[in-house]
């Protein structure tokens, strides 16, 4: 892979990258959501052009998942039960964003300075690929780890399943069976969550995890 | 159909009896039924065995299609494994007849019947496994069904104690084999036996397997110091089980150590027997000492078992040092001790605990000191026991002699050892060993002395009957097979010559070239022992004694009063106990390897208490060892508890946490 499709394929990637890290900086669930759907948008756009360039037209399937559910039918969802619940206002970080960003862009390096090194044998391309793919799996993981709203953390897993198809997408001669298996197993986390979210709010009149760890009754 | 095509089927057929007593239980006639079967079987574990002994050095063997896909399990019947299952056999069936008159005396049958005879079937497995993954297997089962046999009163609380400890030892020790077997397949993963005795091993790793080995299999024979769950959960099990784990379940714990270091490992250097030389001839002398202490007289015999697991280790490291020199006479005599000894063993140690089980359901009692006077009661049991206590105190012309005799003249050996450290330590064991041999006749002794003669010190061991016929038999056979093997010891000697052959590449020589009744374990001019000369000069002596006393005592009516020594007027209690008769070794032995202490507790003047002897004894290991260990394991436990109660987003950055690190770990390794 040379010349312009390189450079397409490498500004794909590194937008989701920098999609990556809009995601960390929002602090409002419903942009939030907004961004994630960019996100998908972006994935999809890479995983068709890596279908067009590998001529591996299985891959057009998951770019179609990853546009229809990612980007239009899971963020029209989550926007829908954030509103139901009335959180729109709400997203409380743990850790400061401006601290969450320093970290965020320490975990980039990192996963650069290893997918380089750990690859020297592999073309050009698929090492920067899994370079950036890593860095959004690390930042969706973040992500989670910086956020206490239920609905941020399911953005933040999603996340982190969209670094993995981008790199599965990379890879050469990848079988449609894993990524549609992936595909699937976000579409399932995200109704299995949905569903808990709203039994959670029913319950506990807050989506906030904290309120679980009042039900198992430890002392914290 | 081969030999090895037999034992299967009957592993096989002892592994369905058991869920097959589960579904027919509530017939009247099952458990009779069910040991007859288990003896029948097991019988035929014996025969296949004689067959199999006199068959061809590599045996049979068999693939069955089961176990880890496209490796299968891998079984073979080769000459070491025919003598074990010999072992296993008579041992297995004669305890099973035992168990025919001694069963119908459970309280719930059931939870001995379900796991009696896979039990023996998962054993005669372990014996038959060539490759590593069966053995591993079968060992974890047999393990297990001895586990849930030891529970079988599980209401008793010390019950439970042992069957925990037993099961923490149990899972300790297979995860040593499952170590070893790794270690001993290398990368390549040759989990076949065959492939592991061609591997070329580096010291190092030859080290560490034999380290594992010791603790795997030492574990589960009773080496020390890793036998302390072995003294709580053979005399908690029911008595026909505490003879199958002592008499046969050990063995198969020795084979295993056996068919690792002598057979895969390949050839050894010198610098691994004198490890096992000391912890054998430590574990006997401990293991005697202890069981000279105790008066529950099934932990005695546990004890007891300890203790002759290490005369047996100590004959393998011997053996290992001999071969390791090419002294292969020398090698092949100390593992013909070796053998005989696991061979009588079995014997004796099934004949005592059967014993110990006739007096438990004549009198419901464990402790000696409420016993005595049972050779009145129970003649029958009170000779057979008297045979089996014989044997065990190694005194002629009976087996125990024959096989320790051998052993000793291995230790004679020595001098040819050129290494200087070997030259210096083997007979500073052989001196532990005859110092345990002594401490076994003492402690054998006391058990006797007190538990059968004297007069009985409660009402319970006055009332005491005799015990069935199916037991009765059961002993009197083990009883024959100690007296044989003591008169006749070369025809035992020379059934397992092709064995010693096949582990060690020499024999001793051909006993039956020798007149019918002596062994001569190197040469005649050097030494020899005639078992049958000796029995005809004990028996003649006692008649002529006997005789003497009865001609030549005068026979006229003499009236007296009877011993006014305190005996026998006054209290049962003033004969000699179980604790007193064991107090001089315990003050010239036990205060320091065992920390005994004794105080007397004075009442104060005018206080009416009666002033007591309290006497301390303590298993060193457990303080020194275990203790240590198992306070650790609790302290790190409490820290770590806190772990339990994180909240959601904390585990998520802990795994997060040690994903980064790893990943750091991995850019700076690269």
């Amino acid at each position: 892979m040379e010349g312009l499709a390189f450079d397409i394929a490498h500004l794909l990637a590194g937008g989701m990258l920098l999609v990556s890290f809009m995601m960390i900086y929002q602090d409002r669930l419903l942009a939030l959501l907004k961004v994630f759907a960019l996100q998908a948008l972006v994935l999809s756009l890479s995983v068709a052009w890596q279908a067009y360039q590998q001529d591996a037209p299985h891959l057009y399937v998951t770019a179609a998942i990853a546009l229809i559910f990612k980007a239009v039918i899971i963020p029209i969802a989550l926007r829908r039960i954030v509103l139901q619940l009335g959180i729109q206002r709400q997203v409380e970080t743990v850790v400061g964003i401006g601290l969450t960003m320093l970290a965020g862009i320490g975990l980039s390096a990192l996963s650069i300075v290893l997918m380089l090194k750990v690859t020297a044998a592999a073309d050009a391309f698929a090492r920067e690929d899994l370079a950036f793919a890593l860095s959004v799996v690390l930042l969706g993981l973040l992500m989670m780890v910086t956020r206490s709203n239920a609905v941020s953390q399911v953005v933040g897993f999603m996340s982190l399943e969209n670094g993995m198809i981008l790199a599965a997408a990379g890879a050469k001669g990848m079988p449609l069976v894993v990524e549609i298996s992936v595909a699937f197993s976000v579409l399932v986390a995200f109704i299995v969550i949905g569903v808990f979210l709203f039994r959670l709010r029913e319950r506990f009149d807050s989506v906030d995890i904290t309120a679980l760890e009042d039900v198992r009754g430890d002392q914290e | 159909m081969a030999a090895v095509d037999v034992s299967v089927l009957l592993a096989a057929c002892l592994l369905v009896l058991g869920p097959l007593a589960v579904v027919l239980q509530r017939q009247p006639w099952l458990s009779a039924v069910v040991y007859a079967v288990a003896a029948l079987l097991c019988a035929g574990f014996a025969l296949v065995g004689l067959v199999a002994l006199a068959g061809p050095a590599s045996g049979s063997a068999l693939v069955l299609p089961i176990g880890l896909p496209w490796i299968g399990a891998h079984l073979r019947l080769d000459l070491l494994s025919s003598f074990f299952l010999v072992v296993l056999g008579l041992g297995g069936s004669i305890t099973s007849l035992y168990a025919i008159g001694y069963g119908r005396h459970e309280h719930a049958p059931l939870r001995v019947l379900a796991f009696y005879p896979p039990f023996l079937g998962a054993m005669a497995l372990v014996l038959l496994a060539d490759d590593a993954y069966t053995f591993l297997l079968s060992w974890e089962v047999m393990s297990l069904l001895s586990w849930a046999l030891v529970l079988t009163h599980h209401r008793e609380e010390d019950t439970r104690t042992a069957g925990y400890v037993y099961l923490v030892m149990a899972g300790f020790g297979t995860m040593a084999l499952l170590l070893a077997f790794g270690l001993l397949a290398g990368a390549d993963g040759g989990y076949g036996f065959d492939a592991m005795r061609g591997a070329v091993r580096s010291p190092l790793i030859v080290a560490v397997v034999l380290g594992l080995m010791l603790l795997g299999a030492g574990s589960k024979a009773g080496l020390a110091p890793l036998h302390v769950w072995l003294p709580l959960a053979h005399p908690a099990a029911p008595s026909h089980v505490s003879a199958l784990m002592s008499g046969v379940m050990t063995k198969v714990a020795l084979y295993g150590f056996i068919r690792v270091v002598f057979d895969l490992l390949g050839p050894l250097e010198w610098w691994a027997a004198p490890v096992v030389i000391f912890l054998g001839a430590a574990t006997a002398v401990l293991g005697i000492l202890l069981a000279m202490m105790e008066t529950d007289i099934k932990r005695a015999l546990a004890y007891s078992t300890i203790e002759n697991i290490g005369v047996i280790f100590a004959a393998l490291g011997l053996a290992l040092a001999f071969r390791a020199n090419g002294l292969t006479a020398a090698a092949a005599l100390a593992f013909s001790a070796a053998l005989f000894h696991i061979f009588n063993h079995m014997a004796f140690k099934s004949l005592l605990f059967m014993g110990a089980g006739a007096v438990l359901n004549a009198t419901g009692l464990r402790d000696l000191d409420r016993l005595g006077g049972l050779i009145h009661r129970m003649p029958v049991t009170a000779f057979l026991m008297l045979v089996g206590v014989l044997a065990i105190s190694a005194l002629p012309p009976l087996n125990g002699f024959a096989s320790e005799w051998l052993l000793f003249q291995a230790v004679l050996m020595s001098p040819g050892i050129p290494q200087s450290g070997l030259q210096l330590m083997i007979p500073a064991a052989g001196g532990g060993l005859a110092l345990a041999a002594a401490l076994a006749a003492a402690a054998f002794v006391r058990i006797y002395g007190v538990g059968f003669l004297g007069r009985a010190r409660s009402d319970a061991a006055g009332s005491a009957v005799e015990v069935d016929r199916f037991s009765l038999t059961a002993m009197g056979i083990l009883a024959a097979i100690c007296v044989l093997a003591g008169i006749f010891p070369g025809v035992v000697l020379d059934a397992m010559a092709p064995v010693v052959q096949a582990v060690i590449g020499g024999r001793l020589p051909v006993q039956a070239n020798e007149s019918l009744f002596t062994i001569v374990p190197i040469a005649e001019a050097r030494s020899s022992y005639n078992g049958f000369l000796v029995f005809i000069f004990v028996a003649f002596c006692a008649s002529a004694a006997s005789w003497a006393v009865h001609r030549f005592a005068s026979r006229q009516l003499r009236r007296a009063p009877a011993w006014d020594c305190g005996f026998p007027d006054a209290s049962t209690m003033t004969q000699y106990s179980a604790g007193g008769m064991a107090q001089p070794l315990r003050r010239v032995l036990g205060s320091t390897l065992l920390a005994a202490r004794e105080r007397v507790e004075m009442p104060e003047p005018g206080d009416r208490r009666p002033a007591r002897l309290v006497v301390r004894v303590a298993d060193l290991v457990w303080q020194v060892i275990y203790l240590p260990i198992s306070g650790l394991v609790g302290a790190v436990a409490t820290r770590m508890d806190r772990l339990q109660f994180l909240t959601i987003r904390l585990y998520l950055s802990l795994v997060f946490g040690l994903l980064i690190l790893l990943l750091i770990g991995l850019m700076l390794w690269q």
